[in-house]
């Protein structure tokens, strides 16, 4: 009979692609916005996931999330490091100055500034040049992304293309010079600026005169400690909040999800695509079982039992969710290649395609459910009315 | 030289009432007919006179409200939904109005489903089916859809829908109506020489008068009761 559902289902080709359609837009809008949202949220913690060897990030109590640095004396360093389960304490300055270019435009960046004796903290992968060069004079490392568009250097002809910036070019942070050493892959921030790092030592010259500058200690645990216990007693003895690097970035995406419309803005594309998903294809399902209502009559009065019609109704609703599900997913994937490496966010991550994959299912299930019920409650004696 | 025949189909005082809203209507008023097995009966008479009713209720596809229908012995009353549907499945084969075929399935096919649903494989369903195709003269058309047959050619398929699975009961409801006079004629003509045989009955629900001559035996129905059966005496 499974051969009869699947014939009936792909006989009537319009019906079947609006329902395939209804499903794949449900499934490619839940599993693109869904990614987007992600994708962006990603982009809040980058600076945290990027500096991966560090267990645990201490900082002022009143921090809400990574960009809200509230600074905190050098000497606090020091306390921490005091702490028993400490394997070591770095410093690390977190700050936004301003970059002037060649051109005479400035440009707000993101400047890191990390530990000038073991360099802990630098960024996750490097194009060219050696981390090691930041201990050169004026040394910095640009991430690639911002020194090819928004640290760019003016065309040498007017028309022409912007020059990316390269090892040797110099630029001004905050009234001093800077040397680029090096170009660095970081993931991109939240705002989209270009990210510089170099030593903190450097890095609290460049910044504006400040009593505190350093924003951020990162700890790594000895081998064998429990970083939340590390936790705890960092706190414990020095007052300070401190958190495990995966603490820390939930603490910063539930601060965007509560003090921005983001995650409601998103929400409403999600649920709108789950809405006009389960309007289409249920709609198209439903109606396509009343347009064959007459035949399942007929099979009922050749004897195909309630049990088996319902088999055969649950079968075309999971292949035709099976189908939309796979070919949204595929578009939300194709998109995702596409725009990879562009400013678009976009993380698609397999707890996504499960929520999306049960979306779908749900939205079969409804329309099935009320598909069943009209062919459960259906009088075969239907069949002899003409 | 006359032949015993077995009582096919049996009813006693059936009576149907269809209620809607404050309507009630009495489509079966005391219904008592006796089928015999290898016979052709016609259940005849005007629009609303409740034969389709009857016939619903002799396939065991509708309940009646009070009274006995007895089917090759079998008692619906006595029987669950479940198992009125297994022994239709198994025992009734059906010729409709509109012939109601999948469209989506092509002859072949559409002929093999009560033997699929009954959970023969569907190779040795699909065999079987083309066989039976060739006793209608469509043994040619197996892979046609049915809307690319004439509706002649589909009521055959109907017909050797209705026999694939060699049922002992084969009710039709009006199979002539929706063809031409010849066309009428040559369905009606198969039917009477497939369907008719030992250990078998068939009912046909009809007002064509065309076709009266056919039947062994043609029950006349008004208001909800038999009124005369008439026994043929020259059936072609």
């Amino acid at each position: 009979m499974n051969f009869i559902a699947l014939k009936m289902l792909m006989g009537d080709r319009a019906k079947y692609i609006g329902i395939i359609i209804g499903l794949t837009f449900a499934s490619l809008l839940i599993t693109q916005q869904a990614s987007v949202f992600v994708g962006l949220m990603t982009r809040t913690f980058g600076a945290i996931s990027d500096l991966g060897q560090a267990d645990v990030w201490v900082m002022d109590p009143k921090v809400q999330f990574v960009d809200d640095v509230k600074p905190l004396s050098d000497t606090r360093l020091f306390l921490v490091r005091g702490v028993e389960g400490v394997q070591w304490a770095v410093p690390l300055y977190k700050g936004l100055l301003k970059a002037r270019l060649e051109n005479g435009n400035f440009q707000t960046c993101i400047v890191f500034g990390i530990d000038d004796a073991t360099l802990m903290g630098g960024p996750p992968q490097m194009f060219e040049g050696k981390l090691e060069d930041l201990r050169r004079s004026e040394a910095v490392i640009v991430d690639l992304n911002g020194a090819r568009t928004k640290l760019a250097r003016p065309p040498l002809e007017p028309g022409g293309a912007s020059r990316p910036l390269e090892i040797g070019d110099s630029l001004e942070l905050n009234d001093h010079r800077a040397v680029v050493v090096g170009l660095c892959g970081v993931t991109r921030t939240f705002q989209s600026q270009p990210t510089i790092y170099t030593t903190y030592s450097r890095a609290t010259q460049f910044a504006p005169r400040e009593r505190r500058l350093l924003s951020f200690i990162l700890v790594k645990a000895k081998a064998g400690e429990d970083p939340a216990a590390l936790c705890r007693r960092i706190h414990g003895q020095t007052g300070l909040l401190a958190q495990t690097s995966t603490e820390f970035q939930w603490t910063t995406v539930k601060y965007f999800m509560k003090y921005t419309g983001i995650p409601i803005n998103f929400g409403i594309a999600v649920l709108l695509g789950f809405l006009v998903g389960t309007v289409i294809a249920g709609q198209t399902f439903y109606n396509f079982t009343l347009d064959n209502i007459r035949q399942f009559g007929a099979l009922k009065a050749m004897g195909a039992s309630n049990a088996t019609l319902l088999r055969m109704i649950l079968l075309q609703a999971l292949l035709s969710g099976g189908i939309g599900y796979g070919l949204g997913v595929g578009l939300a994937s194709l998109f995702g290649r596409v725009v990879r490496g562009t400013e678009l966010a976009f993380r698609m991550m397999p707890q996504i395609l499960m929520i999306s994959g049960a979306a779908v299912l749900f939205i079969c299930m409804l329309s099935a459910v009320l598909s069943i019920r009209k062919v459960m409650k259906l009088e075969p004696a239907i069949v002899f009315k003409s | 030289m006359q032949v015993a025949h077995e009582l096919a189909v049996s009813c006693r005082g059936v009576t149907k009432t269809y209620v809607s809203g404050s309507t009630r209507t009495e489509a079966l008023r005391g219904i008592d007919l006796d089928v015999l097995s290898s016979e052709l009966l016609m259940l005849v008479g005007p629009s609303g006179c409740g034969k389709t009713t009857l016939i619903s209720v002799i396939a065991g596809i509708l309940d009646q409200d009070a009274g006995t229908s007895i089917v090759f012995g079998r008692d619906f009353k006595s029987m669950s939904q479940r198992q009125k549907t297994a022994w239709r499945g198994a025992h009734v084969g059906f010729v409709f109005q509109a012939f109601n075929l999948l469209p989506a399935l092509n002859a072949r096919e559409n002929v093999a489903v009560p033997l699929l649903i009954l959970g023969t494989p569907r190779r040795e369903a699909l065999e079987r089916a083309q066989a039976v195709l060739a006793d209608v003269g469509l043994s040619d058309r197996g892979g046609s859809l049915p809307a690319e047959l004439s509706g002649g050619q589909q009521q055959r398929v109907a017909i050797a829908r209705a026999l694939v699975h060699s049922p002992r009961l084969i009710v039709c409801d009006e199979p002539t109506s929706s063809l031409d006079a010849e066309t009428g004629k040559t369905v009606i003509e198969l039917l009477k020489e497939t369907a008719v045989a030992p250990n078998r009955a068939l009912v046909i629900v009809t007002h064509d008068s065309r076709i009266f001559s056919y039947a062994d035996r043609v029950a006349r129905m008004d208001d909800g009761r038999i009124t005369r059966i008439e026994t043929q005496r020259t059936a072609p």
